[in-house]
Order: structure tokens, then sequence, then C-alpha cells
């Protein structure tokens, strides 16, 4: 059978905090974003997805990128006004101990990158994607830099407890964990040291983002292991976990050269920053989204349902019919939904096709594979929000 | 008798008709199998055609063909169950059956013992 990409484990792909753990615990590592990563555990990807969904699952995420942003000033609004300046979203009345998704963009309305941005009382916190963290970061200082100092935080690691057991678990270390709604941020203090704790995460389940000192990480992860409801789980599960949760991934499903109208992602397009709203543009590309708004984009990212047990991946063309020459569109992300068991796929069609029930065809191998369009996300989303 | 391929394909000859499938080496390699295709019986096939795909949860790999043959019976069972393929790769899990064309072929696949030296 045709090889495996056999990953380039070289000396030069960095590690997190976490690697030697991650070694212990009998991990296959991958390259990803220029560190080693963990894709799965002995007991593999469809076991750690169906946990995570069921129990807690312990990811690493610390390849991420943690970015602190001070206002010179000591005015939050400066640094709030800032953030504004590049992305759509409402940064200005965030509450103090919330957390918000934006969108950077560019002058064409494309998408920079896709983020978290939390206020603290001092200083917003920044979770950006690994493979674009130093792109954002001097995004960041070319453009706020006078009025905002941006630090990027390589001395902490990054973990993510998420699963229906996720406030269980983590509320024996800090039993406030309990009263946090989604999108709650909130320092506590994890084992005696302090730690900026989220209510989110990338999988659609509740959980929780655990922002920790590096020399405190692996300590802390081992205390979630010992608890017997929490495995360990690699890049491959995040991937299939986030896909059944409709979530994006930056470089599959977003990229420079998509609008977050086109990606279906109107929502972080706070209302306030849209064309007649408090806050109007400002940001790059508003003229081009703030068109979109008004008269849609030619093509939409919608979910795939494969009708055969075949499974459509990223990068296959999408067809009208079994028959036609001309694609009207892509899968940007593809594979196997083991809590749906069954493929699950996303992509971006042409807005006339983009409408749940179509029937579209996807080459597999060179056959044309019946795919339904579908409503996201695949599972029911189970966050805590506010009752 | 039973041969292997560098690809990690095994072959187990009984009279004129072989069974092929995937190596313990290779299942663990691609982890836990989701989809399982396999060719059509009556298909000739030649030494190295992709003859089946196996295909987990993150990609989809192709198997080869070692010797040529015509596909004669296919194990539907590993299509309903791909995890068969995983938990008893040498056994139950066996991909598709050809009736050989050529016995010289055979001579040229490894021996299990050179098989084993390969993986290590």
């Amino acid at each position: 059978m045709s090889s495996q990409p056999q990953p380039a484990v070289t000396p030069q792909l960095k590690r997190t905090p976490l690697h030697r753990l991650h070694a212990e615990l009998g991990a296959r590592f991958v390259p990803f974003a220029g560190y080693e990563m963990p894709l799965s555990f002995p007991a593999g990807i469809l076991k750690e997805h169906l946990h995570t969904r069921v129990a807690a699952g312990l990811f690493d995420v610390s390849h991420m990128g943690q970015l602190a942003i001070f206002p010179r000033a000591r005015d939050m609004a400066d640094a709030a006004r800032g953030l504004e300046s590049l992305s759509p979203a409402d940064v200005l009345d965030l509450p103090t101990g919330r957390q918000r998704y934006a969108l950077l963009t560019n002058a064409a309305g494309g998408i920079l990158d896709d983020l978290m941005i939390a206020r603290l009382a001092e200083r917003f916190m920044l979770v950006v994607n690994a493979s674009r963290k130093e792109v954002d970061e001097a995004h960041l200082r070319a453009a706020i830099a006078e009025h905002c100092s941006v630090e990027r935080l390589d001395d902490r690691a990054l973990l993510a407890l998420q699963g229906p057991l996720a406030e269980a678990v983590l509320a024996r270390l800090s039993p406030e964990v309990a009263a946090m709604r989604f999108m709650e941020v909130r320092t506590l203090s994890l084992l005696g040291v302090e730690c900026l704790v989220t209510r989110s995460g990338y999988t659609g389940e509740d959980g929780f983002e655990i922002s920790v000192p590096e020399s405190h990480a692996e300590p802390l992860a081992r205390t979630l292991l010992s608890d017997d409801n929490v495995a360990p789980v690699g890049l491959g599960a995040r991937d299939s976990l986030r896909l059944e949760a409709g979530l994006c991934l930056y470089g599959a499903d977003l990229d420079t050269q998509t609008t977050p109208v086109e990606a279906n992602l109107e929502w972080a397009i706070a209302k306030a920053r849209r064309a007649g709203g408090a806050r109007a543009g400002g940001f790059p590309g508003a003229d081009v989204i703030d068109s979109q708004l008004a008269q849609g984009a030619s093509r939409r990212r919608v979910g795939l349902r494969s009708r055969e047990r075949t499974p459509v991946r990223g990068g296959s063309p999408l067809f009208e019919g079994a028959g036609s020459e001309t694609p009207l569109g892509q899968v940007t992300s593809g594979g196997f939904g083991p809590s749906v068991n069954g493929p699950v796929a996303m992509g971006y069609v042409a807005q006339r096709a983009a409408n749940p029930g179509r029937v579209l065809f996807a080459d597999v191998r060179g056959r044309r594979v019946p795919v339904e369009v579908t409503a996201l996300p695949f599972v029911q989303q189970r966050y805590k929000r506010r009752q | 008798m039973l041969k292997f391929t560098s690809d990690h394909e095994w072959l187990r000859i009984d009279g004129d008709t072989a069974t092929i499938g995937i190596t313990a080496y290779a299942q663990e390699q691609l982890g836990d199998l989701v989809f399982v295709e396999l060719p059509q019986p009556g298909r000739k096939l030649e030494r190295g055609a992709a003859a089946a795909v196996v295909e987990s949860v993150k990609a989809a790999s192709d198997v080869y063909s070692p010797i040529s043959g015509e596909v004669v019976e296919v194990n539907e069972g590993v299509v309903g169950e791909p995890g068969v393929v995983n938990a008893d790769p040498m056994g139950k899990g066996w991909l598709f059956k050809l009736r050989v064309a050529d016995r010289s072929e055979i001579e040229t696949l490894m021996d299990e013992t050179a098989y084993r030296a390969l993986t290590g």
C-alpha cells in the first residue's frame, strides 16, 4: 500500500512544554506549524474523539500563539480601538471577563486569521492560530504599536479540557469554574499557580482553555490526567471533533482570499461595525464586506454529507451533476466523523447551489460521489450559555 | 505459503488462489480504519496496480496488488466493519482473492523472515 508520509522529525521542529509527557504517554508525533505535535495516543483517533464527547479530553494546544495587548496610556479604550482598526469585531463594548471570536481582515475583505479576544482588567489576551502567529504579531505591531504594546507570551502553555465532564474535573482544582459561562474568562489558581481560564474550545462540547506558565504545564496536565475521566487527545481527533462541530480551520476553510460572508461567518461581523452601525467600517476590507452583506457573496461555505460511505476529502472538486465538466465548488475540509459514524465535510459552492438538501458530486479518485449540502454543525453544540 | 511486499501487503497462496491483505504493521501505521473500498470481482489486475483503498480518519491509502490475476472474491465483511482489518489484518481482515495469472511472480515476493527484517 502507499506509504504514509513519514514525518521528517528534524531537530528544527519546536516542542511544547508537554512534549516529554506526550512521549511518555506513547504519542505518535507529526509536524504541525513548525512543532512536533501528538497526532494521536495509543487509544487512537476514533477512541480519543468519542471519549471527548462523553467524558473529558485533554489537548495540548501550546503551539498556538498567545498575545497580550497592553494600552500604553493604560486606557483600555485605546487598545480596543486599535483592535477594531484591524477587525470587524465589537471590542470596545466587550465586557471585562468576556471573550469573543474575531477575524483579522485584509484590504480585499479576506481573512488573515481567526482568533479569540479576551478582555481582562488591564489588557486584552489574544489566542491565534499556530500557523499565523508570526504574521499576526507583525501585523498587530505595525498597526497599533504606537498606542499598544504587543507581547507574545512564549513562556506559557495552553491546555484545552473539553467534554461534558470537563467542569466536574476542573472544579476539583477550582470550584468556581462551575459558575463560569460560555466565553467567560477568569484568572484562577490551579495547583497554587495563577492561570488564565476561558470557558470555550474547538470541539463543540463544553470545556475550558487554560493558559498556564510553562514550568507548571506538566504538573497540571498530569493532575488532570490522573482523573479517570480524562484522556489525552491528539491533533487527529481535534480535527475530527471541530469538523463535526462545523468549525473552520484556518488554512483549510479560511484563507486570505476568503471573506467572512463567503465563509458563513457574518455573525463575527458586529452590528456596530456594519454600514449604518455606531462604529461602521474602519477595518480593512470594510467596503467589500459591507457590499457582500448587502448583496450576498458569489460562493458560500456549506456542510457536505457524503451519500455513500466514501469519505470526501479537502481538495476534491464539486460538480453540479455526475457528468458536469466544470466544478462549481471545492471541498475544503473532509474526513470521517466518529460521532455521526459517517463521512463529514465542508466546502465552498456557488451561491445558487448552497441550499441544504441539494445534491452535488465530489470527485473522489476519478469517480463522482454524491454529496448532500447540509447545514452545520453535524453534531449539536453543547456550550454552557446563560440560562 | 505466505509472502509479503515492501508496501506492506501479504499474500497467502492456496492452489490457484491468492488471498491478499495488509499487514499488522500497515494497520498499525494507518490507525483506526473507517472505510475500505474493494475491487470488483472479475476485474483483471496487473501486478503493482492500485487494487483497493483503505481509509483512516485522516487519510486514504492505496493497496497495490502484489501479483497479476483476476479478482474472484472480495471480503464484503470489512466494508461494513473496517475495524476488522485493524483487529485481524492477517485473518478475518483479508481484502480480496485473485486467481493467479503467473506463478513466477510469486517467487519474487518476500518471505516472512525478509519482511520482518524490513519492518524491524
